[in-house]
């Protein structure tokens, strides 16, 4: 069944459901998934579970609780395998990539419950995320040979550089789980762009952060799509973050989308309103 | 002192004590201030310290529970022994025999160790713990029922049977008699060649431990999930720890076995891997210094309790006990910092931060 439709899809890159930005309509999407969904014992987590993602978008991911969208992001990056469905990333079919794989390809994530290294320093962080892309083997670094010196300077010189996108060169010693909050989560997006991914998924940034730390995470966000090109999807429940800086949303409840658009069609949706503020009783 | 960072400098301070201490041993030797009971201990001591640093790369660096590495100090200990009586027409020269069959008996145990490591290292938690623990018994079952010995034909190995049917041609020699083990070794290990063996353990340790491949293995202790979301091969960094750890424990073998006449099998059983493991806990998880500390007061302990006679393990437990309390009290802990804080000018201070992992 699904081998029937894939020609039709692929005269269309991009389906016109799709929320994919003007600038970016005539490229190949950076990731779609079509009919993506999981079931966990009988239990449907997530189905028909349709997205593209424009090279340089910034997309929002909303929801109640419960709704399935952490299971997106898991999907995306292979923590569970997808039942159904199939993600192509790049244009290609990730089908039986693994985690790793699927970072090496070009997915990169934070998590909602920050994941750091925590007993190691922050440069060690952000340099674990320039893992790949700094090869010497075990015994340069026993032997202490010339590849572990100059991939050592690489990456502390790339790590400082990325440290510096959200000013925090001067944390670099400090151990990672002493950070605040709000450095923690920055620190997360840091590592995660250190893998430089073509995409990269935001689970909940701005949660514990104060206003102004969410506003000025806003104009971080926005630059960092600006200045690498990548494209940006997030799950936020701060609803400035995301009707701010989002170009198009898509709204889970129970596991299926319930509504996609610009932030102001999704204000505006009735169904949307409906799920997270509930039914208007009729009197 | 701007150049180095913390990492190197706690480094020099981990060579510099070991340097320091075996200086003060050597001093102490030679004008006879040490007593003949303490002079025997050296080698075990310096096998031990490796033990424990190798130990603690699974279980402190990698954060793997490890309950067989006295396995692998088998595997070195049997194989080392072996090659050094083989090669004995060979290489005539003492310390490079020696060297030769430290380097057979580490690589023997790396290689049982990538071998162990692969299905095991699938596991996690308690369940690997239990696993290694199996394996560390199979390892000494294993020995137990293996003969071998040497004549110009070269090795015969025989399983299960006894030595006899070796069929050993004339003037040939049994090495490994089964549950009798390895007699009549000629004793060469030396304290010297003990601190050699620990210089190079802990420049194999500390520079891995800060290296691309130590931050990636460190990486998977602290949070998997978040190691495999940034591209970091489980699989292959545990087991890079995991048989390095057991390389190590190999050379050590060998340095232990060579230093008695006779050696059994049933030495590295279950009772030497959690003696081990008591070093590498009480000395601080990751802590390498701590791990040569603990190792070696632990060592020389129960020798110093003998006045005590029949008692003389009981203290041992107590003493175990109340240092395991000590280590953990928040109150003492504080208590040293402030010492440490007053006693200390500020520069100095800086530096402890990162003895962490030195």
């Amino acid at each position: 069944m699904d081998k029937a439709k894939k020609p039709e899809t692929k005269m269309v890159p991009v389906p016109s459901t799709n929320l994919v930005p003007e600038r970016d309509v005539d490229k190949l999407p950076v990731l779609e998934a079509r009919n993506l969904g999981i079931e966990f014992g009988g239990l449907t987590a997530l189905a028909g579970f349709n997205m593209a993602i424009g090279r340089t978008e910034i997309a929002g991911l909303i929801g109640p609780n419960g709704a399935g969208k952490t299971t997106v992001f898991n999907l995306l990056t292979k923590v569970y395998q997808p039942t159904h469905g199939t993600i192509l990333l790049d244009g290609r079919d990730t089908n039986n990539m693994t985690t790793v794989q699927i970072n090496k390809a070009g997915i990169a994530r934070t998590f909602q419950n920050i994941r750091l290294f925590s007993n190691l320093s922050v440069e060690d962080n952000v340099k674990l995320g320039l893992h790949n892309n700094i090869n010497y083997g075990m015994w340069n670094g026993i032997l202490r040979l010339p590849a572990y010196w100059k991939g050592e300077r690489r990456a502390h010189e790339q790590a400082m550089e990325l440290l510096s996108i959200f000013d925090m060169q001067d944390l670099a010693g400090n151990r990672a789980g002493s950070l605040p909050y709000g450095a923690q989560r920055r620190l997360e997006i840091v590592r995660a762009l250190a893998t430089k991914p073509l995409l990269l998924l935001l689970d909940e940034p701005a949660a514990g952060m104060n206003p102004s730390e969410t506003a000025e995470l806003m104009e971080n966000i926005v630059k960092i799509r600006d200045t690498l090109q990548i494209a940006i999807i997030l799950i936020e429940h701060d609803m400035n973050l995301v009707m701010g800086i989002c170009e198009g949303i898509c709204v889970l409840n129970f596991g299926k989308i319930i509504a996609k658009g610009t932030p102001r069609e999704i204000r505006n949706n009735p169904q949307v309103i409906e799920a997270y503020l509930g039914k208007k009783r009729e009197d | 002192m701007k150049i180095m960072g913390k990492a190197s400098r706690s480094k020099v301070i981990t060579y510099g004590f070991v340097i320091a201490a075996f200086v003060i041993v050597q001093l102490l030797k030679s004008s006879g201030n040490i007593s003949s009971s303490l002079q025997g201990q050296l080698v075990p001591i310096c096998a031990y310290v490796v033990m424990a640093i190798s130990l603690n790369l699974t279980v402190g660096v990698l954060g793997e529970l490890s309950l067989g590495h006295a396995g692998f100090m088998s595997v070195g200990a049997f194989t080392g022994v072996v090659a050094c009586i083989s090669l004995e027409s060979i290489i005539p020269f003492t310390i490079l025999r020696m060297t030769v069959s430290i380097i057979i008996g580490a690589f023997s145990a790396g290689v049982a160790g990538t071998l162990i490591g692969i299905p095991v290292l699938r596991l996690e938690g308690d369940y690997l713990a239990i696993v290694t623990l199996a394996f560390g018994e199979i390892i000494k079952n294993i020995t137990n029922c293996l003969y071998v010995g040497v004549d110009k034909a070269g090795l015969h190995v025989n399983f299960l049977t006894d030595a006899t049917s070796l069929n050993l041609s004339e003037g040939g020699r049994v090495i490994i008699d089964g549950p009798m083990g390895i007699s009549g070794i000629t004793k060469l290990s030396t304290f010297t060649m003990g601190f050699a063996l620990i210089m190079v353990t802990l420049f194999i340790v500390l520079n891995l431990i800060d290296s691309r491949s130590g931050r990636a293995i460190m990486a998977l202790r602290d949070n998997r999930i978040a190691a495999e979301s940034v591209g970091i091969h489980v699989t292959k960094y545990k087991l890079m720890a995991f048989a390095t750890s057991a390389a190590l424990a190999g050379a050590a073998g060998t340095l232990y076995a060579m230093n008695y006449s006779t050696i059994i099998a049933s030495k590295f059983g279950f009772n030497t891997s959690i003696l081990i493991l008591v070093f590498v806990v009480l000395g601080g998880l990751g802590n390498i210094r701590g791990s040569i500390i603990a190792a070696t007061v632990l060592t020389i302990l129960p020798e110093m309790l003998r006045q005590f006679n029949n008692y003389r393990m009981v203290i041992y437990a107590i003493v175990l006990i109340l240092i395991m309390l000590a280590t953990n009290d928040d109150n003492l802990k504080g208590f040293l910092s402030n010492l440490r804080n007053r006693l200390l000018p500020s520069n100095l201070r800086k530096g402890k931060k990162g003895a962490e992992n030195g």
